[in-house]
């Protein structure tokens, strides 16, 4: 097995424990690379199917282009949709910076389909090499009936034993990609051939590394057009992959405030 | 250019750096990361200006202390990993912390890991929380282990005392069954045998700890051990039943006899599917797979698939060693469920076979298992448990303890099948499969003990009573335990020597333990005059026991008299009577201190009425569900 079938199988069984122990589970599609690897991964975990519906918490504010392949995927990869809105920025914290303020709508958004749906487990594609504060993450992250990420009492988790709800209200964060980097879900989309919104390829010198909604999300300067040409990229890099995400640069503990506060 | 940080195609190799809090951990690994040319652009300057916000010259503990809750107070509080590229191997550097109540956090880090750095300041030799983490490591099975003797330049890098300190430290591994791979000298702040070779100790001829770790070994396959298949779960999708688990060791091939469970019904493996890769007719240990059976068998999950020839071991009674993560100690009797990679068992300790003292490293029989300790205990399960024992570096005999709570509260690294020893007890308490949450959601209250004690006569049956019934008016499963009634049945046998109060106060709380455990509010009312019965009580109730003074003084108990029982004592025609001739110790921190030398009974009850009720509360979200 080489480092990708690990990654893969390590994922897989995530993907199992997680719709074995957690029910109704629903899985966040947020229409980015690290979403879509997390579909593939769903179909490889239940032999074709995703047998449990995937959401997309919609700001309203994504690229014409991800709305497009939303529509288009959802019916190929026959996924059971559920659509979730956002509340106005002018709700949101308004101590929080402006960027952060704008990214805490999806927290709300997200928080409204829990409780509507009544979710027990809730699987999301974030990755520890993203960010330090997802570095410090479970891959069951159990959360409170507020949702809130309480980071400094976080059970223990080894030998693939994992938390499951022991209170009612609560729901738990389900991470499969946690042990992935950047290079893997790339060349994992270029082994298996994933499908992705072209915003990622260069066009006219610039591309997007990380995709979030349009008005806080900066391209990077870069030539690369395919997915070998983003790996090759990738390859002699040495900034961080969230560099164009506004809300992480605002102040130092901008980011670690939305996590604990619910945010992905 | 400079170094990629990320062309490794292999999987990285987990190294976990532990050690006693402030030994130099997190600035070894700012440091290591920075001499091997691992930082991402901009991290020295994101460091050095955090630094100078906070008054320090340069912080390289800052690079993993990425949370702004941890800058502050200048502690690590969850282990964090970090991928390192040396020489076209990868690493994943997981830092632990060091800080003792954050043991889980560090066992969470450390479980995966391939080899350890332990950090010792060599000017302050092994401490307390090194010989934590040394023990460990040896239960959670690492066995590549390499010391890094830090701060030696407080030593003046003088050979002699460095390798006294390196012979202390490897007696102290010795006793603990863990032997160093080897031990670096280095100053890590100053970069010394870290990465480049230190021209201040010209004696050490020993690798530089970069060199250590390019010489780690990879982890060995378990492709060729025989097979172990846990199942995880079965799908039937579009009128096919398919069997899904990860392979732990050994490896599968369509055709093969396999054995299921402690049913050992055979089976024959009929096909290995997947989607979207090649036809697949055999899998190895590590892979994640879904097979179809002949006949078409449905295994449970947890039953263990494998091969006729090698079977496992089968025991209901299990020695096993034990790290302990729950706030409360370990005691004889408990029950937990036993998860053994997919499976889970009811089991019961039976006993508690020795515990290790971290003082001197020795191992004796115990009472109790202390938070965070360690021991051997027995566990007794309701039926046949499969497993292999513990093997470091493998899956097997991984067994974890989780609570009635569904809380992890231990690791229980399987050890073999217990003997029963000659004239033992033999018990295996069965299990309910009715959660607490399923019996609170029912009752829509929780379950708690609420022990009343006081001097006769200080009105605590009256008090119980009247917020029984005032409680069971607002529609709460409550109920009264008190001394009298207990006396005139369960307890008959017992009369009122200390030995037999003591049993007297066991056997109520044993009987309140099983009420809560129902879902019950339990209300018991009960002289118990002596700190130590109350602490037993507390000791067999474990969660949600509330010790309530009903306080009266005994010239106001001994007017009120209603069972005449002062008179009698007071005549000399009973003995031993609490207050007169036998002690009361008052509470000294209860939950509920109730004065009854004047006032209403009304009122009293009214209070004691609400803060039950307080108490066993669900949380309002719940009450909006149930």
């Amino acid at each position: 097995m080489d480092h990708l079938d690990q990654l893969e199988a390590q994922s897989v069984f995530i993907l199992r424990e997680a719709y074995r122990k957690l029910r109704p589970l629903a899985m966040l599609w947020s229409l980015g690379k690290d979403s879509n690897v997390m579909v593939w991964l769903a179909k490889k975990a239940f032999l074709g199917r995703v047998p449990f519906p995937v959401m997309h918490v919609d700001t309203g504010k994504k690229f014409p282009e991800m709305y497009a392949f939303r529509d288009e995927y959802a019916k190929k990869w026959d996924l059971e949709l559920l659509l979730g809105t956002c509340p106005p920025v002018e709700e949101m914290d308004p101590s929080l910076p402006p960027a952060a303020r704008s990214a805490a709508r999806k927290t709300a958004g997200l928080a409204a389909m829990i409780e509507k749906h009544q979710l027990q487990g809730v699987i999301a594609g974030i990755r520890r090499d993203e960010q330090g504060t997802r570095a410090k993450e479970r891959v069951f992250s159990p959360r409170g009936a507020s949702h809130k990420w309480d980071i400094r009492n976080q059970p223990p988790e080894f030998w693939d034993q994992y938390a499951t709800p022991h209170e009612e209200g609560m729901h738990i964060r389900v991470h499969p990609l946690l042990s992935w980097r950047e290079i893997d879900i790339w060349r994992y989309i270029e082994r298996e051939g994933i499908p992705l919104v072209d915003l990622y390829f260069a066009k006219d010198g610039k591309r997007y590394r990380s995709l979030g909604d349009q008005d806080i999300t900066n391209p990077v300067e870069s030539n690369a057009a395919t997915v070998a040409e983003v790996i090759a990229e990738l390859e002699t890099t040495r900034t961080s992959e969230r560099a164009g995400r506004a809300m992480d640069h605002e102040s130092e503990d901008a980011f670690e405030r939305l996590r604990v506060a619910g945010y992905l | 250019m400079s170094q990629s940080l990320i062309s490794s195609q292999d999987a990285a190799t987990p190294i976990v750096i532990v050690g006693h809090v402030d030994h130099g951990k997190s600035t070894l690994i700012g440091r290591l990361l920075h001499d091997t040319d691992n930082l991402q652009e901009g991290k020295v300057a994101q460091i050095i200006e955090s630094s100078k916000k906070r008054g320090l010259k340069i912080e390289w503990s800052f690079l993993l202390d990425s949370l702004q809750i941890e800058r502050d107070q200048g502690v690590t509080v969850d282990s964090t990993r970090i991928p390192f590229l040396l020489g076209g191997r990868e690493f994943v550097i997981v830092d632990a912390p060091g800080h003792r109540q954050f043991l889980r956090n560090m066992i969470t880090g450390a479980a995966d890991a391939e080899a350890a750095v332990l950090v010792v300041d060599a000017a302050e030799g092994a401490r307390e929380q090194t010989r934590r983490h040394a023990m460990l490591l040896h239960l959670i099975g690492i066995r590549h282990v390499i010391v890094l003797l830090n701060k030696v330049d407080l030593l003046d890098f003088d050979q002699k005392k460095i390798e006294a300190v390196e012979q202390s430290v490897s007696e102290l591994l010795g006793k603990l069954d863990l032997e160093a791979a080897l031990f670096v000298p280095a100053s890590a702040r100053d970069g010394d045998n870290i990465a480049a070779r230190s021209d201040r100790m010209p004696w050490y001829k020993g690798p530089t700890l970069t060199e250590a770790l390019a010489q780690v070994p990879s982890p060995a396959s378990r492709a060729n051990l025989p097979l172990r298949l846990p199942v995880q779960d079965v799908y039937r999708f579009n009128d096919k039943r398919y069997v899904a688990g990860r392979i732990e060791r050994g490896r599968v091939r369509v055709g093969d006899t396999v054995i299921i469970g402690t049913q050992k019904t055979p089976a024959r493996i009929a096909s290995i599917e997947s989607w979207h890769t090649a036809p697949q007719v055999s899998a190895v240990a590590g892979q994640s797979i879904a097979v179809t059976l002949e006949p078409d068998v449905i295994p449970d999950r947890g039953d263990l698939l494998h091969l006729p020839e090698a079977p496992p071991v089968e025991a209901s009674r299990i020695r096993t060693r034990l790290f302990w993560l729950r706030q409360e100690p370990l005691r004889v009797g408990e029950s937990f469920k036993l998860r053994l990679a997919t499976a889970e068992h009811a089991v019961t300790v039976t006993s508690i076979d020795s515990v290790l003292n971290l003082e001197d490293l020795t191992e004796q029989p115990g009472e109790e298992v202390p938070a965070e300790g360690f021991a051997e205990i027995t566990l007794s399960a309701a039926e046949n448990v499969q497993f292999d024992p513990f093997v470091p570096g493998t899956a097997d005999g991984r067994g974890v303890l989780v609570d009635r709570q569904q809380r992890i509260v231990g690791g229980a690294p399987l050890i073999e099948a217990a003997t029963i020893a000659a004239g033992e007890k033999v018990i295996h308490p069965s299990a309910s499969t009715v959660t607490l949450q399923d019996r609170e959601r029912a009752k829509g209250h929780r379950g708690g003990v609420f022990w009343l004690t006081g001097l006769s006569g200080a009105g605590k049956s009256t008090l119980a009573r009247g917020a029984e019934a005032a409680l069971f008016a607002s529609g709460l499963d409550v109920t009264v335990l008190d001394g009298d009634t207990l006396r005139s049945g369960l307890c008959k046998d017992l009369g009122f020597s200390e030995a037999d109060r003591t049993e007297n106060v066991r056997r109520a709380a044993e009987v309140a333990r099983i009420l809560r455990d129902a879902g019950e509010i339990v209300l018991v009312a009960l002289i118990s005059p002596l700190q130590s019965d109350r602490a037993l009580a507390r000791q067999v109730i474990g969660d949600g026991f509330a010790e309530i003074f009903v306080d009266a003084d005994l010239t106001t108990c001994e007017q009120r008299d209603p069972k005449g029982l002062y008179a009698a004592a007071r005549s000399g025609k009973i003995t031993g009577f609490t207050g007169i001739d036998a002690p009361y110790e008052a509470p000294q921190s209860p939950a509920l201190h109730l004065k009854t030398s004047s006032g209403t009974a009304e009122s009293v009850v009214k209070t004691l009425a609400a803060f039950v009720k307080d108490a066993t509360t669900l949380s309002s979200v719940t009450q909006v569900r149930s």
